[in-house]
């Protein structure tokens, strides 16, 4: 999320949920909304429905958004930042800038605007594949409609120029005075169920809770004296770099709770590697997964059926989880657990008897949740920023200020994806999610009537391609890249344009991401699983090559 | 808010500009009986069973189709009213199958009794799922039908169970059409809609394909808006008690309660009140947890890797253990791994942990994943 802080200064998802019923125009870039987000999906499409808002998709896969869409930019995979300058620049060139919105609240906007000038409408037609009349049109449109929204999810993170595409996206929501207001924004759908409460939380290697960086000496000073300890100035590394120092042997030990990185990660068959090179490697978890399986001590966590706590949603809203029913067996909430071994290696301030404790903790250091707690969660839930105990949550962020002050306009050059097809590996793979199925299917391959809708990983492959290479509709096929092959079954689609296959990471028996490519975007380090280039042959051809 | 006011049975009521007449009512604790009507469904007006009498108006209006105005005076109940309700109830079940919902002694039998008329009573309410959770058992009291005056059509019907969460059993069906409208106004998909005429007039999916074969996304909103038991799920446990929580699987945050019996999770409901689902869940929401938090291959002790197998330990060796070999790091050799799945708590005290006892900001989750 570090485009949208260095535009706004806050990484989060500026409006609500409810409020995209009031957009006009949503852009929905890089998201498979209706599979990844099901309720913001029925949201949207019943919105459309209505005839309140008019939707424009931008995506290679033809997802079930499509259908719904008054225009759909079928663009490239990785060519994100050439379709959204190309629209910035219809916008400009035709007029339809918010002039009075980029006077009072922008900077930089003269750099940017100049910027502009490298996107020709014959160039973003080029390389985006997306035929420039429709460029026009989805410009016009999401220029001219009020308000407007843009929803985006790892479609446009998981590149290596991620950030770029998401500083991309909050110029186009500045251009057009689409921040601050009720059904406009810039809206990053966060996946997992509590992925916003972790990054708030300070799971992060750069900050504590509440995005307070570790670098800022005012910051470490408050913690110290709070924790009791003397704490270490230095960002440490992110996941996409912790395991290749723990395959060179630099990082020793690693503590992992309730992460599966050997089916999530890219390149994964190195990061199963890594892990086995630990000195000590210690799992958290509810079920043995594929990577507790390489532990040296594995401790059982309870559900969030079994534990109390608090979730954030991907609009920032803290809710409360409680416990239902007794931990299973002799399993442990995950707080529980840490505190134990904190407290046994000595350390003092783990005395938590309960995780309304904790919030207390947490509202005392960190100004964006300080006006939380469990008690005033038993009846409501609240959207940070909630500074104070009297303050009602904030909807919508930026109304009249920025986080950071102004937004800034950042100029923009497009750099292709980190790895492009060539001969030896024709074809783009990008990956995707299955509505039946969740991250690396820990929980929901456990359910037997979800595997029913999708028990084994499908290859989505347009039928031209697939014909070229002779393969036939529910084939066993291999998909090779430079890191590694996966067998799994194709399937014969036009959702898939020509030169592209998708495939989720939800299936252990084809783990994906032994295909996509580690290389991580500069600045948020997020890596490049939407575009990783290789081949797809049948799997007996293979079969009797290799053997 | 309250801008409008209206007489309801001589009394009146005051009510918001945009309500129907049944909502007035509604929000004034008059009961109007209702089978078609669901409150987030358009007004459909197909079972006629809440007919009023409204002055200045003609006929017997459907107060859920009707909008509420202001001097407005209606009753609902009267000769008139009961006559044509009677009726439409009478219609509706003539082709339910259900014999006992007309005999007196309906409260007393219990499932598998045998009657002195017929054989076990295994097509009745009692074995329905539905049974004393039922619309139509509801009105049927209220309205009191104690004799059909037209021949009952018991001509089986196509019972759909190839969804493996819910089975669609059109016996039972009334033909509502509340699955069907919530198909396409709540989640837009359209998968099911109401086709052919007369007797034939059912349930169906385009081409008439079981439910599975079709882009029915299995979220269930359909089926519960279901007034009977007519769509019902397949693993129905009734709850002891039901708690309050937030789903694990998306970042969409849906509110819902969890199902307990025996210390096990039944099942999962969406919160009406819940602010960003407002009562509405995916497949994976509603059907898919109890399955997993009460699946035999969770971790119930900690294991220890012993001569490279996994061994059974007790919380005490295995934090020792921890205790003692990941603390000998310190800094940049060593990590910690949070989780995008577990609460804040979780999280806070693990980074806690990193920065405060192992003295490193080498802390991180799957946020890029
Ligand atoms: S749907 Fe209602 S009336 Fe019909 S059999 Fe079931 S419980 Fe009885
Ligand atoms: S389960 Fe959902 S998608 Fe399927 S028919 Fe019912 S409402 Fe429609
Ligand atoms: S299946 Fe249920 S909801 Fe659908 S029409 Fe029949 S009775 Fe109504
Ligand atoms: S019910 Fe579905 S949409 Fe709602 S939070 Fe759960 S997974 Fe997400
Ligand atoms: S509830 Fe009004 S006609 Fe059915």
């Amino acid at each position: 999320m570090a485009g949208l802080a260095t535009s706004f200064g806050s990484g989060a998802m500026t409006n609500s949920i409810a409020d995209i019923n009031e957009a006009a125009c949503v852009l929905a870039i890089g998201t498979n909304t209706t599979q990844a987000h099901p309720i913001i999906g029925m949201n949207l499409r019943s919105a459309v429905k209505k005839g309140k808002t008019k939707l424009i998709v931008a995506n290679p896969l033809e997802i079930g958004l499509v259908r719904d869409a008054e225009i759909w930019l079928r663009h490239r995979a990785g060519t994100d930042v050439v379709l959204l300058m190309g629209l910035m620049k219809v916008i400009v060139d035709e007029g339809l800038a918010d002039e009075k919105f980029i006077r009072e609240r922008g900077e930089n906007f003269d750099a940017f605007k100049d910027s502009l000038r490298h996107y020709p409408l014959d160039l973003v037609e080029k390389v985006t594949g997306v035929p420039g009349a429709k460029v026009v049109a989805a410009a016009r449109l999401y220029a001219t409609s009020h308000p407007a929204a843009i929803l985006y999810t790892m479609g446009i993170t998981q590149h290596t120029h991620g950030t770029d595409n998401v500083m991309a996206i909050a110029n186009l929501a500045m251009l057009t005075g689409n921040i601050g207001k009720p059904g406009s924004g810039v809206n990053p759908l966060r996946g997992q169920n509590n992925v916003q409460g972790a990054c708030d939380m300070g799971a992060l290697p750069n900050v504590y809770s509440g995005y307070q960086s570790v670098a800022d000496p005012r910051v470490k000073e408050k913690f110290e004296t709070a924790w009791g300890a003397a704490l270490n100035p230095t960002p440490g590394k992110t996941l996409t770099e912790i395991m290749p120092l723990a395959h060179e042997g630099k990082i020793k030990a690693i503590y992992l709770m309730g992460e599966n990185p050997s089916l999530s990660d890219p390149d994964a068959s190195h990061v199963r590697e890594a892990m086995q090179r630990l000195d000590f490697f210690v799992v958290q978890d509810i079920f043995l997964s594929e990577t507790a399986r390489l532990a040296d001590v594995v401790l059982p966590a309870a559900s969030f059926a079994e534990k109390d706590g608090t979730f954030t949603n991907t609009e920032r809203r803290v809710q409360r989880v409680r416990k239902a029913i007794e931990p299973v067996g002799d399993s442990r909430p995950d707080w529980w657990i840490t505190c134990q071994i904190a407290k046994r290696m000595g350390a003092k301030g783990f005395d938590f008897e309960s995780p309304a404790q904790i919030m207390a903790e947490i509202a005392r250091l960190t100004p964006s949740y300080g006006g939380i707690s469990f008690d005033r969660l038993e009846k409501e839930s609240l959207q940070w920023p909630c500074p104070t105990p009297e303050h009602p949550g904030t909807a919508i962020l930026h109304t009249e200020l920025f986080s950071r002050g102004k937004g800034h306009f950042v100029a923009l050059d497009y750099k292709p994806p980190a790895e492009l097809p060539d001969a030896e590996y024709p074809l783009v793979l990008t990956t995707d999610r299955s509505l039946f199925h969740y991250h690396t299917g820990t929980m929901t391959r456990k359910v037997k009537g979800l595997n029913l809708f999708r028990k084994e990983e499908l290859v989505a492959i347009n039928p031209g391609d697939a014909a070229g290479l002779g393969i036939a509709d529910g084939e066993m096929v291999r998909v090779v890249s430079r890191r590694g092959r996966v067998t799994a079954k194709a399937r014969l689609t036009e959702a898939s344009p020509p030169g592209t296959i998708a495939m989720t990471f939800h299936f252990a028996e084809s783990p994906t991401n032994e295909l996509t490519n580690p290389a991580f975007d500069p600045v948020a380090k997020t890596p490049e699983l939407k575009v990783a280039a290789v081949r797809v042959e049948k799997a007996e051809r293979a079969a009797v090559a290799t053997g | 808010m309250s801008d409008i006011t209206l007489t309801i049975n001589g009394r009146e009521v005051k009510a918001n500009r945009g309500m129907t007449v049944l909502e007035a009512a509604q929000a004034a604790d008059i009961y109007i009986p209702t089978l078609c009507h669901y409150p987030d469904l358009e007004p459909y007006g197909g079972c006629r069973l809440c007919l009023v009498e409204i002055e200045k108006m003609r006929g017997l209006p459907t107060a859920c189709t009707t909008p509420a105005a202001d001097g407005m005076v209606v009753t609902t109940g009267s000769a008139a009213i009961d006559s044509v309700r009677h009726a439409s109830l009478e219609l509706i079940l003539t082709t339910h199958p259900c014999d006992c919902l007309e005999c007196h002694r309906r409260h007393r039998c219990g499932p598998y009794d045998v009657c002195l008329r017929h054989v076990a009573v295994t097509d009745r309410c009692v074995t329905c799922p539905a049974n004393e959770d039922c619309e139509l058992q509801q009105v049927v009291d209220y309205v009191g039908v104690h004799k059909l005056r037209i021949p009952r059509d018991t001509r089986p019907r196509e019972i759909d169970a190839s969804n493996p969460f819910f089975t669609i059993d059109r016996n039972r069906c009334i033909l509502c059409a509340r699955c069907v409208r919530a198909c396409q106004e709540i989640t837009c998909i359209g998968t099911i809609d109401m086709s052919y005429r007369g007797y034939a007039m059912k349930v169906s999916t385009f081409g008439d394909l079981p439910l599975i074969e079709t882009d029915c996304g299995s979220c269930g909103e359909c089926m519960v808006r279901c007034p009977v038991g007519a769509m019902f799920p397949k693993d129905i446990i009734r709850p002891e008690r039901e708690v309050r929580t937030v789903c694990t699987y998306c970042g969409v945050g849906c509110s819902m309660y969890l199902g307990v019996k025996d210390g096990k999770i039944t099942g999962v409901r969406g919160v009406r009140e819940g602010p960003v689902n407002h009562g509405r869940l995916c497949v994976k929401g509603r059907f898919g947890i109890a399955e997993f938090v009460n699946h035999p291959d969770r971790l119930t002790t900690p294991l220890i890797r012993k001569n490279g197998r996994f061994e059974e330990a007790s919380w005490e060796e295995a934090l020792d253990l921890v205790v003692a070999r990941l603390g000998k790091y310190r800094g940049d050799e060593v990590a910690v791994i949070s989780s995008a799945k577990s609460t804040n708590e979780d999280n806070y005290v693990m980074q806690k942990l990193a920065r405060a006892v192992l003295g490193t900001n080498n802390v991180d989750h799957c946020a890029r994943l």
